[in-house]
Order: C-alpha cells, then sequence, then structure tokens
C-alpha cells in the first residue's frame, strides 16, 4: 500500500485577528495538488480563538479535513504555545507534508516545529512537485546566493516541511459544492506554556497599496545611480497608475522602503506590467517577478540577465529612456 | 549579562553578478562580510556592554577563512571569540547547524543569544529559532529593538502589518533585523588589539559535546537533489536605439496590452 494513503499533506492555516491569511489558501490550493497526485487528502490546521467558523471556507478552498484547535491562549500569535499545539498534532498524525505561509509568523514558526519534532525544513519554496517515482516531494528554492535553483528533499524524516512564500502558488478557485470533516481537537495548554508577555500590540497601516496587487509596476534598481532616479520612475507611475517598487540592491541602500521590494526577500509580484529599470536581474530578484505578464527591462548592460526573461529588452541609459517615455505618454495624452 | 552573537559571514553581493554565459556566479572580487541582520545583534550586544558591561562573545562556525569576520567584531569591541570549524561540519542544512552551535554555545554559558534574522546568503531565517529549541529557550524572532528591565528584556518583535511589544525573561534567544542599529566602525586600536591582544579560539568537534548523527552532511534531513541553473524563459526582443526610439516601442506595446 502507498504509505501516502492515510497521512495527508497539512497546511498550517496563518489567521490574524481571526482572519484568514491568503497565502493559507494559496498553500491549500497547492496543497490540493499535491494530494491529489498522492492519492490523499488535504488538511486544514487552523490555531486559535473562536475561529471555527471559518472551516467551510477552508474546505471550499481545497481542505478535505479541517482540524480545528482553539484556547484563548492561542488568540494572538506567540511562538511557545503554537509550537507545541501544533508538533504534538504532527506526532500524533503523522503527516507526510506540512506547508506553512513564509510570513513573519510562519518563519518563526517552522523551524521551531521543525526542530521539536526532528525534520528537516526547506525555506522558500518556489516549486513543489512529487517526485514520480519515491512519491517524496521535491521542494525547489532559490540557493547559493540566488544563482542556482536547488531541488531539495527530505528522505528520512517526515513530514517533509517547507514554507512558501506569499503570491508564489496560486490558490483555487472556490468550490462551494466541496465536502469535508471538521475535527475539533482541545489543545493540552496552560499558562505554562506561555514564556514571552505581550505588553502592548500595535497595528501599522504602513502601506495601504500593496505592490502585489498593482496592475503596473516600474521597478528600479542600482543602474539608477542614485536615489533621485525614483523620481522619474514615480512619474511614469502615475502616467500609468501604477506603483513604484524595486530590487534589494536599492532597498539596502536606503533608496526604496522594505515594503517595496521585489524578490525573493521581498515580495513576489505578478502585474500586467513590469518595469525594470537598471535592474541587472539576479535570480533573487527574477524569483519574485517572473510571473509578470509583460516585462519591459532598460539596461545598459546588453549582456545583463534580466533580458533573458524580458518581453522587451531597451539597452540603454534608464535616466534617458523613462523621462523620453514620459514625454512620449503625454504628447499621447494632449493629441487626444 | 553574558552575550553570545552568532554571526555568519557571507559574500557582499545582494545583486549576485553572474556569468551571462555559463550562468554561473561570479565569485572573482566579491568580498566577505559580517551577515547584516548580524551585526545590526552585534551592535545591540555591544550597547549593552557600553551601557551595562555586558560581556559579549562573538561565535561562528565555518571554514578557516570565517577568521576574518570574528577579527572585525573583536575590533569592534566584542570580548571574545570562538570559531567553530572541523570538516565534520562540512554539509550543514540548518537542522545540523543549530544543534553544533547549539553544542558550542551550551558549553559557554550564557544570559542572552542574538542572532541575526536571515543571512543573505542562505534567507532561511531557521538557524536561529532552530538553536532556541535545542537550547529549550524562549524565542523572539524580528527584532528591531531591545531594552534591558533588570533580568528581563522588551523587545519590539516586527510583523507585515504591526508590532508587539514583548517582555521575555532571560535566559532567551533573540533574531535581529537589519534596520535595529547602524553598526559602529572597528576602531583603529580595535583592529590593531584584534590580531594583536585579543584571539580568536578555534574549536573542532572534539571540543562540543553533540551527537554526532546531527552533524554535517550525513546528519542533515535535508539533502539537495539536484542543482540547476534556472532555466529562463525564452527572451523577448531587444532593442538597441535612441532614448525616443525606444520610448515609442514601449508605448506602442503598451497599447498592444491595453495599459494605455
Amino acid at each position: 500500500m502507498n504509505k501516502n494513503m492515510d497521512k495527508g499533506v497539512w497546511v498550517f492555516i496563518e489567521q490574524r485577528d481571526g482572519e484568514v491569511q491568503k497565502v493559507s489558501l494559496e498553500l491549500l490550493g497547492k496543497g490540493r495538488q499535491l494530494a491529489d497526485q498522492l492519492e490523499t487528502k488535504v488538511t486544514a490546521l487552523i490555531m486559535g480563538d473562536n475561529v471555527a467558523s471559518k472551516a467551510q471556507e477552508l474546505i471550499y478552498c481545497g481542505a478535505d479535513e479541517v482540524i480545528i484547535a482553539e484556547d484563548p491562549l492561542l488568540k494572538i500569535y506567540m511562538t511557545e504555545p503554537y509550537t507545541k499545539v501544533m508538533s504534538e498534532l504532527i506526532e500524533e498524525k503523522n503527516p507526510d507534508i506540512v506547508l506553512i505561509g513564509a510570513s513573519s509568523i510562519g518563519r518563526d514558526l517552522a523551524p521551531r516545529v521543525s526542530a521539536r519534532v526532528y525534520t528537516g525544513l526547506t525555506a522558500d519554496c518556489t516549486s513543489l512537485e512529487i517526485d514520480e517515482e519515491t512519491k517524496s516531494l521535491l521542494m525547489t528554492r532559490p540557493a547559493f546566493g540566488g544563482n542556482i535553483m536547488a531541488t531539495i528533499i527530505c528522505p528520512d524524516h517526515r513530514p517533509q516541511m517547507s514554507t512558501v512564500r506569499p503570491g508564489v502558488m496560486v490558490e483555487m478557485e472556490m468550490d462551494t459544492t466541496r465536502k469535508g470533516e471538521i475535527v475539533k481537537v482541545k489543545p493540552k495548554l496552560s499558562n505554562d506554556d506561555i514564556n514571552i508577555e505581550i505588553l502592548e500590540i500595535v497595528k501599522e497601516k504602513k502601506q495601504k497599496v500593496k505592490i502585489e496587487e498593482a496592475g503596473v509596476l516600474i521597478s528600479g534598481g542600482r543602474g539608477l545611480g542614485k536615489a533621485e532616479g525614483f523620481e522619474s520612475l514615480k512619474l511614469l507611475a502615475t502616467e500609468l497608475g501604477g506603483l513604484v517598487s524595486g530590487s534589494r540592491a536599492v532597498v539596502d541602500a536606503g533608496w526604496l522602503d522594505r515594503d517595496y521590494q521585489v524578490g525573493q526577500t521581498g515580495k513576489t509580484v505578478r502585474p500586467e506590467v513590469y518595469f525594470a529599470c537598471g535592474i541587472s536581474g539576479a535570480i533573487q530578484h527574477v524569483a519574485g517577478m517572473e510571473e509578470s505578464e509583460f516585462i519591459i527591462a532598460i539596461n545598459k548592460n546588453p549582456e545583463a540577465p534580466i533580458f533573458e526573461v524580458a518581453d522587451v529588452g531597451v539597452v540603454g541609459d534608464v535616466n534617458k529612456v523613462i523621462p523620453a517615455l514620459i514625454e512620449e505618454l503625454k504628447t499621447l495624452k494632449d493629441n487626444k | 549579562m553574558r552575550i553570545i552573537v552568532c554571526i555568519k559571514q557571507v559574500p557582499d553581493t545582494t545583486e549576485v553578478r553572474l556569468d551571462p554565459k555559463t550562468g554561473t556566479l561570479i565569485r572573482e572580487g566579491v568580498p566577505s562580510i559580517i551577515n547584516p541582520d548580524d551585526k545590526s545583534g552585534l551592535e545591540a550586544a555591544l550597547k549593552l556592554k557600553d551601557e551595562k558591561n555586558a560581556h559579549v562573545t562573538v561565535l561562528t562556525m565555518g571554514p578557516p577563512q570565517a577568521d576574518v569576520a570574528l577579527r572585525e567584531a573583536l575590533a569592534m569591541g566584542a570580548d571574545k571569540a570562538i570559531l567553530l570549524t572541523d570538516r565534520a561540519f562540512a554539509g550543514s542544512d540548518t537542522w545540523a547547524t543549530s544543534c553544533t552551535l547549539a553544542a558550542a554555545i551550551n558549553k559557554l554559558g550564557y544570559d542572552l543569544i542574538i542572532a541575526g534574522r536571515q543571512a543573505i546568503d542562505g534567507d532561511t531565517a531557521q538557524v536561529g529559532p532552530q538553536i532556541a529549541e535545542h537550547l529549550k529557550l524562549p524565542q523572539v524572532s524580528y527584532v528591531e529593538n531591545l531594552s534591558v528591565d533588570g533580568e528581563d528584556l522588551i523587545l519590539k518583535r516586527v510583523f507585515e502589518d504591526g508590532y508587539h511589544l514583548i517582555k521575555v525573561k532571560t535566559p532567551c534567544l533573540i533574531t535581529t533585523l537589519k534596520e535595529m542599529n547602524e553598526a559602529r566602525y572597528m576602531s583603529v586600536g580595535g583592529i590593531f588589539d584584534s590580531y594583536r591582544e585579543k584571539e580568536v579560539e578555534v574549536w573542532s568537534l572534539k571540543d562540543i559535546e553533540v551527537d554526532h548523527n546531527n552533524l554535517g552532511l550525513s546528519g542533515s534531513p535535508t539533502k539537495v537533489k539536484k542543482s540547476f541553473t534556472k532555466g529562463a524563459k525564452s527572451a523577448g526582443k531587444q532593442y538597441n536605439v535612441e532614448a525616443k526610439e525606444a520610448a515609442k516601442i514601449i508605448v506602442d506595446k503598451l497599447r498592444e496590452k491595453y495599459i494605455i
């Protein structure tokens, strides 16, 4: 018998203030595909306080089973109670695969859980597939500084755990005819499991507009030469109703806020049009934007790797091409 | 307060340059640095040394060349430096790395362990929390601010949509963000001392107590099955024309796509 038959694919459902995070639904979509290939079931694990009402939606989004672990101590994310509950459930039910969103919560929880249950963990996977032969999980991620892709396996330990960044996988279309099983478990938690004290919770709406949701992105890189280079990108963004984003280099240089960073350590985006302005195109960056519908790259260096993923490549000085483009767009508008 | 700061030496490259012909990383001329998140954590520790007379030990696991990163930490003001190096550690994934580091930390004694949130060459953010788990310590990751209140730490723990102000008792482990601190420069006297007065202790496998099943490549639950340079989608057309001409081409494409 297929050893995977009864173990299944688990997806950690991240909730904040009772709201299921989008990345978790994306992972349910991926989990569904993997489970179908393995002929097994998808289990959504949700921890929190009063979160049972979310179960139906999770079934509609791909889960065959929803495990609900409710406790007042799980209301707000804290490392230890979440780790304890999740690790004990994993040890009890032995899932084959566990997927976790690579958010600031998932990246805190996943390593702690993997160490507690003694298994491997692969961070920020960009592709997850099942090996036809061994039925094991092939976890692919950029490695060695980002220029090479590595496919990682976890041959001798279970579960096979991986984290995936928001926006990498695609959620399945909600199917309200789907049926599933809802299982409530009572976590064994006490105040002894709380090893930190949250003094204050501050919500910051520092970013109303999200680059992940923009239709047009004007992205700048080191090739702009200086922070002021972003001024013309902003003008272009205004002209096209888009947003400005950038590579890690410009964020590290302090030219742009981290919220607007595209790439493996930033946001994964797939706009209708992506302008790469003075961006060389390291795999770390490309991993975050290659799914864009249409890519326009402007770079001085005709050999820049960004041209390999661009639909249109312009070899030239970005500080000349962008102003010319703005000019062209304005003329067009005036003539209308 | 005894503080151990875990640092990693990484190539100073945020946008890796590729050889366009072979698709591989161009390593020549890429200098090594202390990983930025770690350096920020080191600065936090050195501030506690300045203000509260904390004792700061820097610890790294790596090849013998990682000595340079430790000397830099000493020159910045760290009291003690330990290089964990042994062929047996080669090929470690984050599990094996964290087991090895935890064993070294166990031998040292500590009140606070600081690790950078993640390294710019691996980006996993896993080793810090995994060390905390092996040592059964409370962890607070993504720390952007730290202050000491008696035996407790008050920490600003950052999330995508805000932050928590957290109180935690020592001993504990925190992972720090680059944004936390502007790290100090090495002083001239510090550089001198780091090579003349201070020493980097070199520890190998025989210096730590660790289960050998958890070491190096063979002790790593995850294995690299294959690695490959990324197959790019077929490149589009490249235009090497004047700016005005290029602008026209782009406008035409935007029209085709109904953007304008």
